[in-house]
């Protein structure tokens, strides 16, 4: 029994560990989106399971340390063979439109990603199922090593590439198979087992057949197709996996928003790809800033036209091209923040002299920040924040990004940059111009809604808008903007044959004139925004276009159901690129998902025989598929409220996934200490826990903004230990119903006991794509409120199962 | 010797009737682009010429394709040909050479052969087509490929299409096959007064907006900007 513990630890450090592990995998050789989507249908495995286990429990049961051990074998082996396998599939996420092939592959990537979960699920399902006794101590050690399983993940990505974390990863279950086989009754066939897949692991045979095989549609496998490209470096991180890649003979020339009448070319550039695609650049410089006179001729060097030797703060660097514009042109400071390390120590060091030791500059400081978590704490007034094209152009087409959450582009961001702009100062956004207007526009609703809820009366006097025929720039003034300042908008554009979109005063002959479109969208759309029918233009336009905000941080969501039919009509006649394919993926994984759980949870289960009192299945089933529900939408919704507290997306992830996950863990062991005292009281456990849940999540909802913004200035550590001290109480509450719930079926109806695990499992699954899918309609607080609501049903459904006595009579 | 013979003429009908039948394909994809040509813009006047659709009725997009791929040659989808490029959709295609709006005697530049079908294309309806490619197995295959078509007027050649072709500049129309972060200062140098130069900006696959650059003859530059389809983006306009 000792040993079971350890093991189990092991087993489901692993599969969080491979789960966060193929998620960074398939983000490089795939897409996020589509990455989202295969991990979503892989963890049925978790159900799956829990249906394996109940058609063959006696058998199993019977040679309970056997399975084990060979399910935590098969884990190991599965990891590693799966991986391999599923870089063979040729899916092309972009051909899905034209090609039902793609379908097929997509199915062949859920399957073999969906083998190694099910044999990580069999081990802890088979823990529950056959050593009922121990269920707390087994759940506490399941989410203790699930907390330390992403934490180790994270820490190995940060010094591995993902292939070579995975053979770090794929021993833990190795060494779960290795002490559960010492007693097993199979002993020796599984030692044979075990010692061959070692050897092969030392000989090294399934290295060679690991390596990331990225999509060639993404950007850095076009680059290197180019003759005589070469990869100059490569860097990994859980932030993602950077790629320079040299081109001598076809040089890299990265300008976007390059104006048709300039004659200047970029010089010689490096190109930088984050996850093989969202290239950035950098530039060579030498101290001769002639040779970066292409950088006045770009739309994102607008706001320079208006400012003398300006303050400049940067949100996100790169490779350094935003604070080269800004010493082109003789900006007096700039503070360059970039949250990933690796990019900046690019720039700084690796490629130093190639980028004129820019980040040497006396007027240079980079800071490693996330952009917000940056402002929110500095107290600097600046004369311009310059936030440039952070992603790449295809990327933004394909609507790849929808699922994203972004805080960067928010009402509550644009009021954060206004605060920290001086009297007389600039915010200047770039965008990629999409056609029709997606992004740019819903840029200038949120834009517009911050000035309103600053109490400014007329918005559109600090607002300025230009396009070239790819990017746009909004300008945001804090203050109106003056005559002068307008005539310099308007010849800086003219100069450059950009269009101007807006500025106060503007007519329609002032529109439209360089870069012609069907119709003058971006002035129309702003001139609509700013005006007193706005909420009506956003509801009629076909895009979604209305404000982002912190709650609903998805500002590249742009999905609108009704528009669907249209454009699904007009692809054949080139109108493939309006449909916005995220959000479809997004659906598309639900309903698979339910699908695909109905096939594999309810059919079964209808098709065996119900050794439990009448009324158990269906209370304990829905009171299981409920808490799975629950408990990862506080978890999900959580994880999104302290990445602003944490100024980290992935800080975030690696504090409240594992902070969740191990408090969750010691209120599961101390969930029997829970049941006896009210077991003495006559009260109902599970009412109790969902009370402190319900009472603990609502007085966050109220006083986390107050706590974020009074210790937003500390440092890290700190502010990841006070994360941590306000998640544990909520943790450890939110980890008492389930163990309770498998408490109560072992007493009352132990056959139960896998469905449990199976449909807690499913449920999950479904939770984590609903629970985004309710954030981006509704926003996460809804999705915290409708958490608290399931777990009331929850323990309502709790206290109307069977009692003890009477059922265990019964059985 | 005699089953030789037969076996011959067996593979010979075969092949005869396998190119009846790419014919017939090629047909009724020109009817269904004529369609939409028609039914987009809305009007009498058809979007797309009749010389542009002939020249699309002639060029065999099947011999451009890989083998893998020739059973879809002639449905109106773009393909993958390898190393991470497509062949347009030939709605596009159609769309994008109309625009150019070239003559007989035009003399054209390429950037991105690709599969060699645009190339081809354009090859039935000018004098003389100069085509870049910078990705070596594709520009090799395109050269072999259009040279056993039996085009005589497309010369390509592998390298660099930023700066263009100069020897053989200026040009009366450019096509650039894909997007990229900026239009290259040297191809505007390159385009003829009164020339213009065609750009198709999105995803591969995934076609957002046509991008037509027009060189006035006092060299200034226009562009226009065109949905590949009527696409009104607020709802109760048309």
């Amino acid at each position: 029994m000792r040993r079971l513990f350890p093991a189990t630890l092991l087993v489901s450090a692993g599969a969080i560990g491979y789960e966060l592990l193929l998620m960074r995998a398939l983000s490089i050789v795939q897409w996020h989106h589509f990455a989202y989507m295969i991990i979503s249908l892989a963890l049925l495995g978790y159900g799956a399971s829990g249906t394996f286990i109940a058609l063959f429990k006696p058998q199993l049961e019977a040679r309970f340390e056997a399975a084990f051990s060979t399910g935590a074998l098969l884990f190991s082996i599965t990891m590693v063979l799966c991986f391999a396998l599923g870089q063979r599939v040729p899916f092309n996420a972009l051909e899905m439109v034209w090609n039902s092939r793609q379908f097929a592959y997509l199915s062949l990537l859920y399957l073999l990603y969906f083998v190694p979960f099910f044999f990580a699920a069999c081990c802890i399902g088979l823990a529950f199922t056959c050593r009922r006794r121990d269920i707390s101590r087994i759940y506490f050690f399941d989410l203790l090593g699930a907390g330390l399983g992403a934490v180790l993940v994270i820490g190995l990505l940060f010094v591995l590439i993902p292939q070579n974390a995975l053979l770090m990863l794929m021993t833990l279950p190795l060494i779960a198979s290795l002490l559960m086989g010492i007693p097993s009754t199979a002993r020796n066939p599984l030692m044979l087992a075990q010692v061959v897949w070692l050897a092969l692991l030392i000989g090294g045979i399934p290295q060679n057949q690991l390596g990331l095989r990225v999509s060639e549609y993404k950007g850095l496998s076009q680059a290197l197709q180019v003759v005589d490209s070469r990869v100059l470096s490569v860097a990994s991180s859980p932030l993602g996996l950077i790629t320079v890649v040299e081109s001598p003979t076809v040089p890299v020339r990265y300008a976007p928003g390059l104006s048709f009448a300039t004659r200047h070319i970029p010089p010689q550039q490096l190109a930088v790809f984050t996850d093989a695609d969202s290239i950035s650049a950098i530039t060579r410089f030498h101290g001769d800033f002639e040779s970066l006179a292409y950088l006045g001729d770009i739309s994102a060097a607008l706001p320079y036209t208006l400012l003398d030797g300006p303050d400049v703060l940067v949100l996100g660097a790169g490779g350094g091209a935003d604070v080269l514009l800004a010493l082109y042109h003789g900006a007096n400071s700039v503070d360059a923040v970039e949250l990933n390390p690796q990019m900046t120590e690019l720039v700084r060091d690796t490629y130093a002299a190639f980028a004129g030791y820019v980040y040497d500059d006396p007027r240079v400081r980079v800071h490693t920040r996330e952009a917000r978590g940056f402002v929110a704490q500095s107290n600097a007034t600046y004369d311009l924040i310059h936030i440039g094209l952070l992603d790449s152009f295809g990327a933004s087409g394909a609507g790849v990004q929808s699922l994203n959450e972004s805080y960067i582009y928010t009402v509550e961001a644009i009021r954060n940059y206004l605060g920290n702009t001086a009297p007389g100062g600039l915010l200047a956004i770039t965008r990629w111009l999409k056609l029709p207007p997606r992004d740019s526009l819903k840029l200038v609703a949120t834009t517009v809604d911050a000035l309103e809820l600053m109490g400014v009366s007329d918005p559109g006097k600090q607002l300025a808008l230009i396009r070239s025929w790819n990017t746009s720039t909004l300008l945001v003034k804090n203050g109106a903007f003056t005559a002068e300042d307008i005539s310099s908008i308007r010849e800086f554009a003219r100069a450059r044959s950009f269009d101007t979109a807006w500025f106060p005063g503007i007519q329609a002959v002032d529109t439209n004139r360089f870069n012609r479109l069907d119709m003058p969208y971006l002035y129309e759309g702003t001139t609509a925004l700013l005006g007193e029918r706005a909420a009506d233009y956003i509801e009629r336009y076909k895009f979604y276009i209305a404000p982002a905000t912190d709650d609903r941080p998805y500002y590249f969501h742009f999905f609108k159901w009704a528009t669907l039919p249209e454009v699904i009509a007009l692809r054949k006649q080139g109108g493939a690129g309006l449909i916005e394919w995220g959000y479809l993926v997004l659906i598309a994984t639900l309903l698979q998902a339910i699908i695909a759980g109905l096939v594999l949870i309810l059919v079964p289960l209808a098709r065996i025989s119900r050794n439990w009192p009448a009324r158990t299945g269906l209370h304990m089933g829905a009171y299981f598929l409920l808490l799975g529900f629950a408990f990862l939408f506080i978890e999900m919704a959580f994880i999104q409220k302290f990445i602003l507290f944490l100024s980290h997306p992935l800080y975030s992830v690696a504090v409240v996934l594992s902070g969740f996950l191990i408090f969750a863990g010691l209120g599961s062991a101390w969930s029997e200490h829970l049941a006896r005292k009210c077991e003495a009281r006559k009260l109902s456990p599970v009412v109790i826990a969902a009370g402190g849940i319900a009472l603990l999540a609502l007085l966050y909802l109220f006083l986390l903004p107050f706590i974020f913004q009074r210790f937003i200035g500390n440092s890290d550590p700190v502010r990841i230990i006070m994360s941590m001290a306000l998640i544990a109480p909520l943790a450890f509450a939110m980890g008492l119903p389930f163990p309770l719930g498998l408490k109560h079926a072992a007493e009352t109806a132990p056959d139960f006991i896998p469905w449990a695990w199976g449909i807690n499992g499913y449920a999950s699954v479904m939770s984590a794509v609903l629970a985004t899918l309710l954030a981006i309609e509704f926003g996460f607080t809804f999705v915290i409120l409708l958490a608290l609501l399931v777990y009331a049903i929850a323990a309502a459904l709790f206290t109307m199962l069977p009692a003890r006595r009477e059922s265990t009579a019964a059985v | 010797m005699r089953v030789l013979a037969a076996i011959l003429l067996f593979v010979s009908v075969l092949a005869l009737a396998d190119d009846g039948n790419y014919t017939a394909a090629r047909a009724a994809m020109v009817e269904e682009l004529w369609l939409y040509a028609k039914f987009v813009d809305d009007a009498d006047e058809a979007r797309i010429s009749k010389a542009v659709m002939a020249s699309m009725n002639t060029v065999k997009r099947h011999e451009l394709v890989p083998r893998s791929e020739r059973r879809y040659a002639y449905e109106n989808r773009p393909l993958p040909i390898g190393y991470g490029q497509t062949i347009s959709q030939p709605y596009i295609v159609a769309l994008m050479t109309q625009l150019i709006d070239v003559d007989a005697d035009d003399v054209v530049l390429e950037v991105g052969t690709g599969s060699g079908y645009q190339a081809a294309i354009l090859a039935e309806l000018v004098g003389h087509v100069y085509s870049i490619e910078i990705i070596p197995a594709l520009a090799i295959r395109a050269k072999q490929d259009l040279e056993r078509l039996g085009y005589k007027n497309i010369i390509t050649k592998l390298g660099d299409g930023y700066y263009g072709w100069e020897e053989h500049a200026p040009f009366d129309a450019i096509i650039v096959t894909a997007a990229a972060s900026h239009v290259p200062p040297p191809l505007i140098d390159q385009l003829k007064p009164g020339g213009r130069m065609v750009i198709p900006v999105g995803e591969r696959f995934m076609t957002q907006t046509l991008l037509l650059l027009e060189k006035t003859e006092k060299g200034e530059v226009i562009s226009r900007q065109h949905g590949a389809v009527r696409f009104v983006p607020l709802t109760g306009e048309h």
